[in-house]
């Protein structure tokens, strides 16, 4: 047994643990999405009832949207940082790019509450046939949780434009890597809406 | 000592002010505490009716008083209807299932001791951590709601199977509302305990102290850590399951409501559900549940059992890795709950595997525990004796999982009490003696008071002897055919069986009425008991190093550097046998 102290173990902070958190975060989100994947297979085999549902269009471009805000917030990240570090003398920059991002997750969400209307117009509620429960089930979950990262989407532009406040690197890196896994996980809830409903 | 490099800024400020100090507050220690305090409501509420549901069985004609004035419709004139025993059998489960054997063991004890273990100031989160336990307070107070409705509590178990749970008040009382309030608040339970499983891991990957590796941890911080990636996964399956519930009660949706079901002569107007898809839902939960509940147990009990012994364990690596392959099989083995769902055998033999696979791991902790035991001058109080009966209720409770694992012969022993006496061992019984286990240990160091010495060994002694009078009783009454969840067996076949119904309804009363020696205990010594020393126990690992109770900031403004794995006893230092796991010194031979 050693009795040195490990030199790779160091303290840190909050926004330090803010990776790991987000991290376990999208197990936990990837975990409950996998159950309700799984409940539409087991619903889906279970009885004859399934039936054929026509996606909204603007499913497409809100899709497209979402993908693009993973792209803004990208580009802001390159006004702000250089590598692991933060761009000297530009205090604010990349504050545009991150506004860019947070009104597309709005357009994003709206967009989605349009389908839904969109739906709901040809008769197609919650409760009409399995496959429309797991449509609204499946796109509100997600969007309840984009909804989510609109809010730490929000706080990163607060810290960018207040005068007093400073942003943690690992602040705005968790914020992206929660950003980009709505991205992911809308594709592949994207294509099991196509495939399976 | 010496300070780090780099000093991290303070997770929170220092609390100001009544509200944010004991109610709102960010302290984790605080938090732990209220969780123990919820932990401890929910007990002897489960406990209160666990006594009126032996009651009923053995007199089944004699009024309560008092009860009717819960229920009017469940208890006419204190007489408990069949219905109204679901009701209790139901909000029994729930209670001590979700609001006791999750809470006490793994929130409470690991939200105090957590961060304080591995050298952190506070978790990751202090506001999620907040957040956590406000969302499991108002998750038990939805549930408990459920009582004071006209309706009553459901009937449909803690399991709360489909379609019963899920077509409404048709189906029975306490299904509409009820179950409405009992799916609410599990959702809200499941959500505050994702919280507080991802504080924990983050806490413990991101904030140990310098010097405290992985392998340096304590095992009961291993323990609590090991759980909390168990419960993000159990409770992330847990929360979609009752989300789909809630839309069946309440917008109409067939996710596990058959076509066709004639319900109180009415036609559901639900088709193509498939109420197996629950049972497959909930048990991906449900078994890894045994696991939250009883690895925090099996942590705590070797950290003490080694402070008791004052020598290490034979391997304390084998107790980790064998934890960590227990979480591991707890995913694979849901199907043993779902031998009578009609399954195919050849899947019932695939769950049958890998589940007597667990015993593997177990019986390496059980034999690790004795082994380490056999010639150690054990130090016999309170916390070493709960954590000895521990053992025994593990491995007693065990045994009988070993039956239960093989599908030919659980299909005759699944609806019966054999079921019921397996599972109050191992899970419920075990679990809450690593409770109490930890409390007398650590109750010097959350609230700088010692506890009395006596009143524990009396507790522990009728503790021990009265659940061993009330379960062992359970695996005979399966065996000869006494089914469960029936609320009274006087009239039929089962009626020869009544003298030994007796003897567990005197026995649980008696064991029960002995908690309130606990109890007292613990409200008493909490203001009158004597002061406790910062380390009672001569025990070596961080929060030991601490004033009792510990600064808001457990380490005031130092931080803690680890040298040494946190089991150095039997060692020569300049304390005695033990070496602290922050102090620089080097053994110099055996104690």
């Amino acid at each position: 047994m050693s009795t040195t102290p490990h030199p790779q173990v160091r303290a840190s902070t909050s926004a330090e643990a803010s990776h790991s958190g987000v991290w376990v975060g999208i197990f936990a989100i990837t975990m409950s999405f996998v159950a309700f994947t799984s409940a539409l297979f087991v619903r889906e085999g279970t009885s004859g009832d399934w039936a054929h549902l026509t996606l909204p269009t603007i499913l497409y471009w809100n899709t497209l949207a979402l993908i693009a805000s993973s792209f803004t917030l990208e580009m802001s990240r390159r006004s702000i940082f250089v590598g692991r570090e933060f761009r000297s003398g530009v205090e604010r920059a990349g504050s545009g790019w991150l506004i860019v991002t947070l009104a597309l997750g709005l357009v994003f969400v709206a967009g989605q509450l349009a389908a839904w209307s969109q739906l709901s117009a040809q008769g197609l509620y919650l409760a009409t046939n399995p496959n429309s429960s797991f449509f609204y089930v499946l796109t509100a979950a997600h969007a309840l949780h984009v909804l989510g990262g609109i809010l730490a989407m929000a706080w990163l532009v607060r810290l960018r434009l207040g005068r007093l406040t400073t942003m943690r690197r690992r602040t705005f890196e968790s914020t992206a890597i929660y950003w980009h896994f709505m991205g992911a996980l809308w594709i592949y809830l994207l294509i099991i809406l196509r495939t399976k409903l | 000592m010496d300070q780090p490099s780099v000093q991290p800024a303070p997770v929170h400020a220092p609390p100001q002010g009544f509200l944010w100090k004991y109610v709102f507050s960010l302290d984790h220690k605080t938090i732990g505490k209220q969780y123990y305090g919820l932990a401890l409501v929910a007990v002897f509420i489960g406990m209160g009716l666990s006594w009126l549901m032996r009651f009923h069985l053995v007199w089944p004609n004699k009024a309560i008083p008092g009860l009717e004035l819960i229920s009017k419709v469940g208890a006419p004139g204190g007489v408990i209807t069949p219905e109204y025993y679901l009701s209790l059998l139901t909000m029994h489960g729930t209670l001590m299932v979700f609001f006791v054997l999750t809470n006490a063991p793994f929130a409470a004890f690991g939200n105090y001791f957590l961060p304080i273990q591995i050298g952190a100031e506070d978790m990751a989160f202090p506001r999620f951590n907040m957040m956590s336990f406000w969302v499991t307070f108002s998750a038990f107070l939805v549930l408990v709601l459920a009582f004071f409705i006209p309706d009553g509590p459901p009937i449909s178990g803690w399991t709360a199977y489909a379609p019963m749970s899920a077509v409404g008040s048709d189906a029975g009382p306490g299904l509409g509302w009820g179950q409405n309030l009992w799916a609410i608040s599990i959702a809200l339970f499941c959500a505050g305990s994702l919280l507080g499983a991802l504080n924990f891991i983050a806490t413990t990957i991101d904030l140990r102290a310098k010097g405290m590796t992985f392998m340096r941890m304590p095992i009961c911080t291993w323990a609590w850590f090991i759980t909390s990636c168990i419960a993000l996964l159990a409770f992330a399956v847990l929360l979609p399951a009752c989300i789909l519930l809630i839309l069946d009660r309440t917008a109409g949706t067939s996710f596990f409501i058959p076509s066709g079901l004639v319900v109180s002569d009415k036609l559901q107007p639900h088709s193509g559900g498939s109420p197996l898809l629950w049972q497959h839902l909930f048990w991906f939960f449900g078994h890894p549940e045994v696991y939250i509940a009883i690895l925090p147990a099996a942590g705590i009990v070797s950290h003490i059992l080694i402070n008791s012994m004052r020598k290490p364990l034979l391997s304390a690596k084998v107790i980790i890795y064998s934890m960590m392959s227990i979480g591991f099989l707890s995913y694979m083995v849901w199907g043993h709950h779902m031998f009578l769902s009609g399954m195919n055998p050849v899947s019932a033999l695939a769950f049958s595997f890998p589940t007597l696979t667990i015993t593997i791991p177990a019986t390496l902790l059980t034999l690790i525990w004795i082994g380490s035991l056999y010639g150690a001058n054990l130090r016999l109080d309170a916390a070493s004796l709960f954590a000895l009966g521990f053992i025994s209720m593990f491995v007693t409770g065990g045994v009988s999982g070993f039956f239960l694992a093989q599908p030919s012969l659980d299909i005759y022993l699944h609806g019966t009490y054999f079921v019921v006496g397996h599972f109050h061992m191992v899970m419920g019984v075990a679990a809450i003696f690593g409770v109490f286990s930890a409390t007398y240990f650590w109750f010097g160091k959350m609230t700088g008071h010692m506890m009395n010495e006596t009143l524990g060994r009396l507790h522990f002694w009728f503790t021990f002897i009265g659940t061993y009078c009330i379960f062992m009783p359970f695996h005979y009454l399966g065996l000869v055919g006494n089914i469960r969840r029936y609320s009274s067996f006087v009239d039929d076949f089962m009626g020869p069986l009544m003298p030994l119904h007796k003897f567990i309804t005197i026995a649980a009363l008696i064991t029960g009425a002995s908690q309130f020696i606990f109890l007292f205990n613990l409200i008493y010594s909490r203001f009158k008991g004597p002061k406790a020393p910062d380390n009672p126990w001569q025990a070596t690992s961080l929060e030991w190093t601490v004033s009792s109770p510990p600064p808001w900031n457990n380490f005031g403004d130092k931080h803690p550097i680890v040298y040494h794995d946190p089991y150095q006893y039997g060692v020569k230092g300049s304390k005695g046998d033990y070496i602290m796991q922050d102090s620089p010194e080097q053994s110099t031979g055996s104690a």
